[in-house]
């Protein structure tokens, strides 16, 4: 296995005179940007397709005018981005655009930060030409967090794009108006473009594209981030503060473990209250897009501690006493580093279920390729053409892969194939060439084989290998998996028209599997053989941090102490320490500062965004041995041997260029052996699971007890299932395991399909880790409770 | 004038007037006769007959100039920038202020703070507001900066209090609505000006 190799073609072109360098294929407007040059632009969205709703990214290109948004460069391109005529339609598009604007800047929450505001304002706007009748437009609430005031709308389609390009719910779309239109007498006496924009403004608004009033979608919040104005907000934030009041605080969020770059934004609680809190989240949306926990799961505080000595006390006896650490990936590099240092001179065992099976994984996988780690990230993913995901409820476990995924189907030309026992309604939905492929749980082997039949390069494959796929043949594969053969194989064929570039994504499913081996072993020979590049989704927030720099045990034994998870003697950031003597607090991940690392294999620094009076985890280090004063002096000593660097967490950025280029922290080291082709074991159909199957998998925007404390995510605990599952089941269901049972609420999930049911784990003490073991899957009795 | 002649500290070379002072008595007769011919100049009664005037106008002819402070005030410049009001709207009585936090904003001592929220009616509701007058230096840049005449200086200006960081809510400074008859206009820092129409451009209507 190799690294992935991205090569670019550079072409000079020249803007207003200054000769710059762009990417070849590059639309001007991002060349102009990725060379620091401002051409004015509202629609465009960087990784979403350009739509030409406003028009006011028009250039001149050698003597014609078009639009930088969606015109290409080429070699010796001569761009002029303001010319008398271009000036015109310029400031008649804005003109337009304030046509019936409510006058409410004065209370309205885009305001300081509205692109209307700024276009008029930069294009100096002091008059008006043009009017119409308003037409009245009720502002209402789509979901749970979406609040929509079409009077404020420019339809700019930023918020239709984005959900549908990069997304994946396509939940909103432009609708009918209703408004009056436009005279004729317009079309002659102002610049066209503005007249052909204004035309199309006239008659739209912006509605959930299922025709009722409520979108229905996963509530990421992504339509209220890319907004220009303020017309989207989310409902918990409408009307509470001015943009310029709040304080931005980068930092990395603490759920997925995509590790999206975040602003925390806080401010003083209220007059009687100076405490800060955070307001809200936000995130460079060109260039990130967010999850709903990511946006809205943010206050997960620990507040008002201070430093109680007793507990204190306790928590080193309990430290000097215990055998184990329990804990799981809510937690820095740093906080992981002085776990392991404290196994290592102490012996202490450290039990982490949630990440000790892709800790495995990673290894099986290292041992079969002689690569220290799996070779893509999100970025190189979003370049592909063909996307395969396995192992993983999509959107549920990986927000980012989901996205990339979808977008790859929009703006690749791409195809894609999913292949999972729960079938989701929502993935076949991203493109016309994705299957889908809902096949028995047990039976992940099946899936590697039929990939290495539809991509491996004959030649390339080993003769036994080759032999027992002709044996298994394509059509059986096929069905067995739960596919239809011949309608399958007709598109699989359109599907492999122009693809070139190949990605596998890995979900969890896979990590604690019966046959993990195996499986890493087929995905080695997969991506030698079939040229794909492999993307890994560690379960949860800093999972691969702590599978790379804690060496994990497999069993608690004796005295344990819990770190945000259960135990004798606990350390939780949870706020449950008030009044109980066995329980230090810990600062939560938006009161600490330290590093992450991602499932883009780059480790971030984030920021300390509130206040945090009492201990943290380096005072009881300092307690137990020698430690640095600070958390962050850890940050340099991260294993180098695991790829990390000695880099001081001051000297890390926390930025994106202006072309989109991710400068946070640094990128992990990998390396890359020679070794032999892995020999792979064959499959047993029989290990496919029957009966009643449950997943242990949460619903999306819920990760942990720290999602779940947030007040805006409002996924409970309890069993998902269909809709016609849930009927059966009815209200309540006991679920009885091998070593124990739970009695949980049956919840409908309108996107699953079939009869598997979804267990949430996120709640630590549930201890759902325990009931299911390493596997995902369980066969289980369900009973009506 | 120059500045030179600042400079310029030889006294001989200026034009010094002198005064042209009586000497002064040198023998105690000579005192003696000073003091009595100051004492019984006939001007000493004219000043005794004015005062007597004014006694006399004060008292029964109802021409009294003291002011009663604290019982009365006298009246202010509109300019004078005391204690704030917040004004209503005389038409409906609803307060003015729409919540917008640029008075909070540009505050130079940051002494106003406020909070607001989403309302049953959809309207951005103000549900509180205080100002530190501890902190306050009473620069008007909030009276000049609202939108809406909504913050504006009253005429209040005893500003003593128990406490130094005194502060006043949003319902201390707001026109109470049974007096919403009396409340003035503001014609002071930041009111609208006299030619406002002239420096508006027209905005075609198409109604
Ligand atoms: S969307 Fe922008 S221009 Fe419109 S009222 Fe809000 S701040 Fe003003
Ligand atoms: S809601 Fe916002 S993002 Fe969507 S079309 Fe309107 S202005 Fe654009
Ligand atoms: S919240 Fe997300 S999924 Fe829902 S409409 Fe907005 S962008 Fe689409
Ligand atoms: S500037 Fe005026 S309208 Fe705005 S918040 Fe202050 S008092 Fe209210
Ligand atoms: S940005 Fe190009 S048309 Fe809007």
């Amino acid at each position: 296995m190799s690294e992935v190799q991205i090569v670019e073609n550079m072409v000079d072109i020249t803007i207003d005179g200054v000769v710059c360098k762009a990417k070849e294929g590059e639309y001007v407007l991002n060349a102009a940007r990725a060379n620091d040059i401002f051409i004015p632009a509202i629609c465009y969205l960087t990784r979403c397709s350009p739509t030409l709703a406003c028009r006011i990214c028009l250039v001149e290109v050698d003597g014609k005018q078009v639009y930088a948004c969606n015109s290409k460069v080429k070699e010796g391109m001569n761009i002029t981005v303001d010319t008398p005529d271009i000036l015109a339609e310029r400031r008649a598009m804005m003109e337009v655009y304030d046509v019936n604007h409510p006058l409410q800047c004065g209370v309205c929450d885009q305001s300081g930060e509205c692109e209307l505001q700024n276009y008029t304002l930069e294009l100096q706007v002091d008059s008006q030409s043009y009017s119409i009748p308003d037409t009245k437009r009720e502002t209402t609430n789509w979901s749970s967090v979406l609040h929509y005031d079409p009077g404020l709308c420019i339809v700019c389609e930023r918020c239709t794009t984005i959900c549908k390009d990069m997304i994946g719910d396509a939940a909103i779309t432009t609708a009918k108006r209703g408004g009056e239109a436009l005279d004729k007498s317009w079309k002659d006496n102002m610049p066209k473009d503005a007249y052909a924009m204004w035309n199309k403004l006239q008659k739209s608004v912006i509605a959930p594209s299922n025709g009722t009033g409520s979108t229905d979608c996963s509530d990421c919040g992504e339509c209220i981030s890319v907004c220009p104005v303020g017309a989207l907000v989310s409902r918990d934030f409408v009307y509470t503060s001015n943009a310029w009041d709040l304080k931005r605080i980068p930092a990395v969020s603490a759920h997925s473990s995509d590790g999206f770059a975040i602003y925390y934004e806080t401010k003083p609680a209220a007059i009687e209250d100076r405490r800060e809190k955070i307001f809200r989240v936000t995130n460079e949306w060109n260039f990130v897009s967010l999850d709903g926990a990511a946006r809205f799961g943010y206050d997960f505080e620990n507040q008002d501690v201070s430093k109680d000595e007793t507990a204190f006390k306790a928590a080193v006896e309990a430290m000097n006493k215990a055998e184990t650490i329990r804990f799981n990936s809510v937690i820095t590099n740093e906080e992981a580093l002085m776990l392991q240092t404290l196994k290592e001179k102490k012996g202490l065992k450290l039990y982490n279920p949630e990440v000790r099976p892709f800790q495995n994984f990673l290894k099986l996988y290292n041992e079969a390729s002689g690569a220290s780690l799996y070779n893509g990230t999100t970025d190189t993913a979003l370049k592909c053409n063909f996307v395969v995901s396995v192992g993983g409820a999509l959107r549920n476990d990986s927000p980012g892969m989901k996205y990339a995924f979808n977008n790859i189907q929009k703006m690749n030309k791409g195809a894609g194939l999913y292949f999972h026992p729960v079938a989701d309604k929502l993935i076949p939905t991203f493109g016309k060439t994705v299957e889908t492929f809902t096949h028995k749980a047990g039976l992940e082997e099946a899936t590697l084989y039929l990939l290495l039949e539809l991509f491996a390069d004959a030649d390339k494959l080993p003769s036994d290998v080759k032999d027992y796929l002709a044996e298994l043949g394509r059509d059986n594969l096929i069905n067995m998996l739960g596919g239809d053969a011949d309608a399958f194989n007709k598109n699989f064929e359109k599907m492999m028209k122009k693809k070139d570039s190949f990605v596998l994504m890995v979900g969890e499913d896979y990590y604690g599997h019966a046959k993990a081996e195996n499986l890493a072993k087929l995905i080695v020979l997969l991506e030698e053989t079939a040229g794909f590049q492999v993307v890994m989704n560690p379960p949860k927030a800093n999972a691969l941090g702590v599978a790379l720099i804690c060496d994990l045990d497999d069993e608690a034994t004796g005295y344990t102490v819990g770190y945000n998870e259960n135990g004798d003697f606990r350390l939780s950031a949870l706020g449950d320490a008030k009044g109980d003597s066995n329980v230090l607090d810990m600062p939560a991940m938006n009161q600490q500062e330290g590093t992450f690392t991602t499932l883009s294999k780059r480790v971030v620094p984030t920021n300390v965004a509130l206040e945090y009076n009492g201990y943290v985890l380096n005072d009881l280090m300092a307690e137990l041995m020698d430690a640095p004063r600070e958390t962050i002096e850890w940050t340099p000593h991260l294993p180098t041997d695991k790829g990390y660097q000695a880099m001081a967490f001051d000297d890390m950025l926390n930025t994106f260029d202006n072309a989109g280029r991710d400068n946070r922290g640094y990128l992990l080291n990998v390396t890359y052996d020679e070794v032999e082709l892995p020999k792979v074991d064959k499959f047993d159909e029989a290990d496919g699971l029957d009966g009643d199957i449950v997943y242990r998998c949460n619903p999306p925007r819920q990760f942990s007890d720290f999602s779940d404390k947030a007040h805006q995510i409002f996924e409970p605990f309890g069993l998902y299932a269909s809709e016609d599952r849930a009927k059966e089941l009815g209200e309540k269901a006991e679920i009885l395991f091998k070593n124990g049972k739970i009695t949980v609420d049956v919840i409908v999930d309108a996107k699953m399909e079939g009869d598997i049911v979804a267990l949430s784990d996120f709640k630590s003490a549930q201890n759902v880790y325990e009931l299911f073991g390493a596997s995902r899957y369980q066969k289980v009795t369900i009973r009506k409770a | 004038m120059s500045l030179e002649q600042f400079k310029n500290r030889n006294v001989g070379t200026q034009n010094y007037v002198k005064l042209d002072l009586d000497h002064s008595p040198t023998t105690g007769w000579c005192q003696f006769k000073q003091v009595v011919k100051r004492t019984f100049k006939p001007e000493l009664f004219v000043g005794l007959g004015v005062t007597f005037r004014e006694m006399v106008n004060a008292l029964f002819r109802g021409k009294m100039h003291t002011t009663q402070y604290p019982f009365e005030k006298l009246p202010i410049s509109p300019r004078y920038r005391a204690i704030h009001d917040m004004l209503r709207l005389l038409e409906s009585g609803n307060y003015r202020c729409i919540g917008c936090g640029l008075c909070e904003k540009i505050c130079i001592s940051d002494c106003i703070s406020m909070e607001t929220k989403y309302d049953e009616n959809q309207r951005k509701e103000v549900s509180e507001y205080t100002i530190n007058f501890g902190r306050c230096i009473f620069c008007g840049y909030c009276a000049e900066v609202c939108p809406e005449l909504a913050i504006v200086h009253g005429g209040r200006y005893e500003n003593a209090s128990e406490q130094r960081a005194s502060f006043s809510l949003f319902e201390d400074m707001l026109t109470p609505i049974d007096q919403l008859n009396l409340q003035q206009e503001y014609a002071g820092f930041g009111a609208i000006s006299p030619n406002a129409d002239e420096n508006v451009k027209s905005t075609p209507l198409a109604y």
